[in-house]
């Protein structure tokens, strides 16, 4: 459990850091909170020449209010976003889902730019960003692009990041009112990864549901959409019996692993459960 | 005869002196050794299960910077020697030779093939990379059923066979209650394989010093760790000091000699210079010996009104590849155990030792006796069940009455005391277990998804390893006494050395305890020295909740001699006779004339002055004790487990689990509480959470804590606990042990309470762990046959 050896970078700023990245080539890598980073090195999974260290680069760890939408800056820490007043009035779902990554310790280092940049499909906060239609802002030495979360979860491990590229935060639209949310994570102990979990977001009209997103986590290589949920739901009354005939779609396209925590079948049928519990849960409000 | 002292000390709950040190760190784990010239050593581990070495390739890593040497199992062959199996169970056991390095055979994914030596840890860490080893693959014998079928494939073909031995004990007659009870339960339960998870990774250092070598190492058996160190490698035994120093925790997986224990050894000796290694976790996953695995075939014989007839074990026990220290014994020591606190007439139990290409097995938390007390306290649930009967008005049928103590037991052992009426009254009053009975039949009632289940574990178990002469009869390697001395400064203050060796349990507190009461001084006058073969010359260490049951015995024998030597000088410095003396708190004085006294300190500086002795008395205040138990002690007790089951979902919480424990007289209730609390932690995690996971090559694939899942204080209920108290009468303490003693009752608390929450669905069992996916699979499957 010793990485093997690396040259070390410590940039203050994004421009600092993004030519250090530019110069480096394929075989640097960023370290943020270090807290999925590290396991690699030390298990030598990963085998990064240069470790660009973005801990002394303040900008990015700002949340800001954009109006209409909220900027997180990739390097807030899983600690201070559950925390933040904009993001647990602005983006509830983000806080709920982030009080349930790992354990304090873990939450004080890891960071949410680390969390999506890391692209594990297991992780929480990918379907959370993408049920909530974020942006991911992404930076190099060549200029600057906007990546909508759809497009940014690639596959296992794989986010649309090039080599060069940073992530420099997440734009994520306020939602309005009449939007409820809920993240429903199903795992076995309190500190362990979701076998399951699933990210929701509805917006009721008087009783009927005029908007829903459902995200899953933990249900393929990439987080994904429960598109076939939200295509039954949407203008349907608000009932049990359509969000339990909804759920039941949950897992439909989906190509969900088997570990020692789930097989692919257990999973799917955690997907329907987990998907009516959190269509319930995010609509009560 | 029980003389308990009603001492201050005794039975107050003093916070454990040793944890401000343990808990902030400040304080010297075998890790944070550094000597000077001291060099570090890495191993290269097999990747495969079994094959053939054909050839290593060490040059390159020769050459690698930092490097100071490599060795290869062929490099120590003549030297390294076989690790020790000290508990050859029958006189034809099948014992392989065990190097600590492979030679040309490696069984176990993990086992060392290389070491590298080098400067420090990365540079020993960069230069495996370089090592070239060539293997040819053999088919590995991961199945206990397969393994023992005729034309299996072997992991020693030596050997001619994977059965180690087959042990049997009898008692009554088996066959006639098989026949003629009206009654039969058969079932098939797998305790899963467990690895020990101590916070502390394993870690040696070993320095040559002068003639000889000092070897730190994380370990619990710093005594026997140094004369099986002299026995594999012929260092003579005077020329080893076996250091423990702190040691974080070990649950019986540093009751061992380890071949990197050996193998430092014999480094050190090689290069004259100072090694070091510590395992990290996936390491430590990969070669800490293993615990449980075991299949077992039961069949409990009963009368159509509960009453037990006849119970028949059979076993087969993973013994993993290779014997280590206790490995084939430690499935027999549940061969006492399976009878539970039950009365029968009938009993027989076969275990058939097994080799597979496994990590081996060995002595954890319980060793044995979790293994027998699940599968009676699961029996006696299904019995119930099969009878429409309650639970407890089973066991009240069958149980061993207190007015019957002492009891022999079919399994041929004295039980000495203990009250199951008493632990269980308590315990369902505390649980509430009317009010949760008629909850649960509301639920059924209204086929809630989460249905609420009640499980009962009514347990005892055999501690305070142990009776030398019993050790004997089972033909272990050693005795099961222990050693205690005390000195009484010239100061007054006093020292204890103990041959037992604290790795988390608190000695430092509770020895104190019980000597400041037993001489009548100040509990910050008493300091505790234990885990150096330099300081304590002799003891059999720490394992099998035996500390205080034995070494707490030698403790009190070494303070009485100490208090009679200081009554004879105190006699001759008051000019009176011994008898007219009297002590208490600390003070000797004439009966009837309570001004004429002198203190124990002042007796302990006239017995070093030596200037006024009396004849034959020697100089100094000190004593050395040693106690043998006559017989083992028997903690017992009612736990009460209440859970949540979601059917939708499989997943199981426990919403209140109580546990009454009788461990005889306490010295400090909040050592027994944390004991208490961490023995649930481990028993629960054995029910829901944990288990060793091989794949069909025989690559473990729980090497992290991702993946082997442990809980923390969030995944466990509030634990309600709470003592009877029915002192052992087999020591003068009347003190049980209970080290294990809440590992071994709660893991069958819990699966029957999931399989009770579970009853109305058709599931009568669910596999260990019992994970929420096994638990929907059971619902499932009975769903689908249904
Ligand atoms: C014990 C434990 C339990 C955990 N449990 C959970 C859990 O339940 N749910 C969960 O969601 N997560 C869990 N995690 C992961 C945790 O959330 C991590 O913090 C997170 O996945 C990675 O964030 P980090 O800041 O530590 O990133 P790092 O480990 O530093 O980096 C991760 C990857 O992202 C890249 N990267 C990081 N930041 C950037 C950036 N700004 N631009 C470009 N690339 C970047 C790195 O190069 C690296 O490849 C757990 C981690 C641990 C150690």
């Amino acid at each position: 459990m010793i990485p093997a050896g690396f040259e070390y970078v410590r940039p203050e700023s994004v421009d600092e850091a993004v030519s250090a990245l530019a110069e480096a080539g394929e075989d640097a890598k960023v370290l943020a909170g270090g807290q999925s980073l590290m396991p690699l090195l030390r298990m030598r999974l990963a085998y990064p020449e240069v470790l660009v260290d973005l801990d002394r680069v303040a900008e990015l760890r700002e949340i800001r209010d954009l109006g209409d939408a909220l900027f997180i800056g990739a390097m807030a820490t899983h600690h201070q976003v559950m925390r933040d007043p904009l993001v647990r009035r602005h983006a509830p779902l983000i806080a709920q889902a982030t009080a349930t990554v790992a354990d304090p310790a873990t939450r004080h280092r890891g960071t949410f730019g680390g969390a999506l940049a890391h692209a594990d499909p297991a992780g929480d906060l990918p379907a959370v960003a993408l049920a909530l239609d974020a942006v991911c802002n992404v930076r190099s030495a060549r200029g600057s692009r906007d990546v909508p979360a759809a497009d940014f979860f690639v596959d296992w491990l794989t986010s649309a990041l090039e080599p060069d590229e940073l992530l420099t935060g997440v734009t994520v639209p306020k939602l309005g009112p009449g939007w409820g949310t809920h993240y429903e994570k199903f795992h076995r102990t309190a500190q362990s990864w979701a076998v399951v979990g699933v990210a929701c977001a509805v917006r009721r009209e008087r009783d009927a549901v005029a908007d829903v997103r459902v995200a899953l986590t933990n249900m393929g290589a990439a987080p994904v959409r429960a598109t076939a949920v939200e295509r039954s739901l949407e203008g349907v009354p608000v009932s049990d019996g359509a969000f339990r005939s909804a759920a039941e779609h949950a897992a439909d396209g989906t190509a969900p692993p088997g570990d020692l925590h789930g097989s692919p079948d257990y999973r799917a049928h955690l997907a329907q459960v987990l998907t009516r519990r959190a269509l319930t849960a995010a609509s009560a409000r | 005869m029980t003389e308990t002292v009603a001492g201050r000390e005794i039975g107050s709950a003093r916070r454990r002196s040793e944890d401000a040190r343990l808990i902030t760190g400040r304080t010297q784990w075998t890790d944070n050794l550094q000597l000077p010239g001291m060099c570090h050593v890495a191993f290269l581990r097999s990747p495969y299960a079994h094959a053939r070495i054909t050839g290593v390739d060490a040059a390159e890593a020769r050459q690698r910077p930092g490097v100071v040497a490599v060795f290869t199992g062929a490099d120590l062959a003549d030297e390294q020697g076989s690790l020790p199996c000290a508990w050859p169970v029958t006189e034809d056991m099948r014992h392989p030779d065990h190097p600590p390095m492979a030679v040309d055979h490696v069984r176990y994914v993990g086992e060392p093939v290389a070491c590298v030596v080098a400067r420090d840890r990365y540079a020993a860490a960069d230069a495996l990379e370089a090592i070239d080893v060539d293997y040819e693959p053999l088919t590995p014998v991961l199945d206990m059923e397969q393994a023992v079928a005729d034309g299996a494939d072997l992991v020693h073909a030596d050997l001619g066979t994977n059965s180690s031995y087959t042990w049997v004990f009898e008692n009554g007659d088996l066959d006639a209650a098989l026949r003629d009870a009206p009654v039969l339960i058969e079932r098939r339960y797998v305790q899963q394989r467990l690895i020990p998870t101590a916070m502390e990774p394993r870690a040696v250092v070993c320095a040559p010093e002068g003639d000889g070598f000092t070897l730190w190492s994380a370990t619990q058996i710093p005594h026997i760790l140094r004369l099986m160190l002299a026995t594999v490698t012929g260092i003579p035994e005077h020329r080893l000091r076996v250091i423990a120093p702190d040691v974080g925790g070990g649950f019986g997986s540093k009751l061992q000699v380890y071949g990197e224990e050996v193998l430092a050894l014999l480094l050190a000796r090689r290069l004259g210079r100072p090694i070091k290694w510590t395992e990290s976790r996936s390491e430590g996953n990969l070669t800490v010996h293993h615990g449980r695995d075991q299949i077992q075939r039961l069949t409990l014989a009963a009368e159509r009104d509960g009453t037990i007839r006849g119970l028949k074990v059979d076993l087969l026990a993973d013994m993993g590849a290779y014997l280590m220290l206790v490995t084939p014994g430690i499935p027999l020591l549940g061969a006492f155990m399976f009878n539970g606190i039950y009365k029968m007439d009938a009993y027989s139990f076969t275990c058939t030792g097994v080799f597979t290409n496994k990590t081996p097995t060995d002595a954890y938390r319980g060793a044995g006796r979790p293994e027998a007390t699940f599968a009676i306290e699961r029996l006696m649930d299904e019995l119930a069940a099969e009878l429409d009967l309650d639970p407890i008005e089973v066991r009240r049928r069958n149980w061993i009455r207190h007015e019957e103590f002492p009891y022999d037991t079919i399994a041929g052992l004295t039980y000495d005391s203990g009250n199951y009426e008493a632990a269980t009254d308590k315990a369902l009053h505390l649980f509430e277990y009317d009010t949760l009975r008629a909850e649960q039949a509301d639920r059924r009632e209204r086929r809630d998804p989460v249905q609420l289940g009640i499980g009962v574990s009514t347990f005892t178990e055999m501690c305070g390893l142990a009776p030398s002469r019993v050790l004997g009869s089972l033909s272990y390697g050693a005795g099961g006494w222990e050693h205690a001395s005390v000195r009484v400064l010239p100061s007054g203050k006093v020292e204890v050395v103990t041959g037992s060796s604290a790795h988390g349990q608190g000695h430092e507190t509770a020895w104190a305890q019980i000597t400041a009461d037993r001489l009548g001084v100040p509990f910050e006058d008493v300091r505790v020295l234990h885990g150096d073969t330099s300081v304590s010359p002799k003891g059999m260490d720490t394992y099998g909740s035996r500390s205080l049951a034995v070494g707490g015995i030698a403790l009190v024998n070494a303070c009485d001699k100490v208090v009679d030597k200081a009554r004879r000088v105190a006699a001759h410095l008051l000019e009176a006779a011994e008898e007219d003396l009297e002590f208490t708190g600390g003070r000797f004085s004439v009966r009837g004339v309570p001004d004429q006294a002198r203190t124990i300190q002042e007796v302990a500086l006239a017995a070093f002055a030596a200037h006024d002795l009396p004849d034959g008395v020697e100089p100094s205040l000190d004593s050395d004790a040693t106690f043998d138990p006559d017989n083992f002690s028997f903690p017992h007790g009612t736990h009460l487990c209440a859970v949540e089951v979601d059917t939708e979902t499989g997943f199981v919480r426990i919403r209140s689990y109580v546990a009454v424990d009788d461990v005889g007289l306490v010295v400090n209730p909040l050592i027994v509480e944390g004991q208490v609390h961490g023995g649930l932690a481990q028993g629960i995690a054995q029910a829901l959470y944990e288990e060793a996971v091989y794949d069909a090559e025989g690559n473990l694939t729980t090497t992290t804590m991702a993946d082997y899942l442990i809980p923390s204080a969030a995944d466990l209920p509030h634990f309600v606990t709470d003592r009877t108290e029915t002192p052992a009468t087999t020591n003068p303490l009347g003190v049980k042990g209970v080290g294990e003693a809440g590992t071994i009752a709660s893991t069958p608390a819990v699966v029957n309470a999931i399989v009770d929450a579970l009853r109305p669905y058709g599931v009568r069992d669910v596999p260990m762990p019992c994970t929420p996916e096994r638990v929907w699979r059971a619902l499932n499957e009975q769903e689908g046959s249904a």
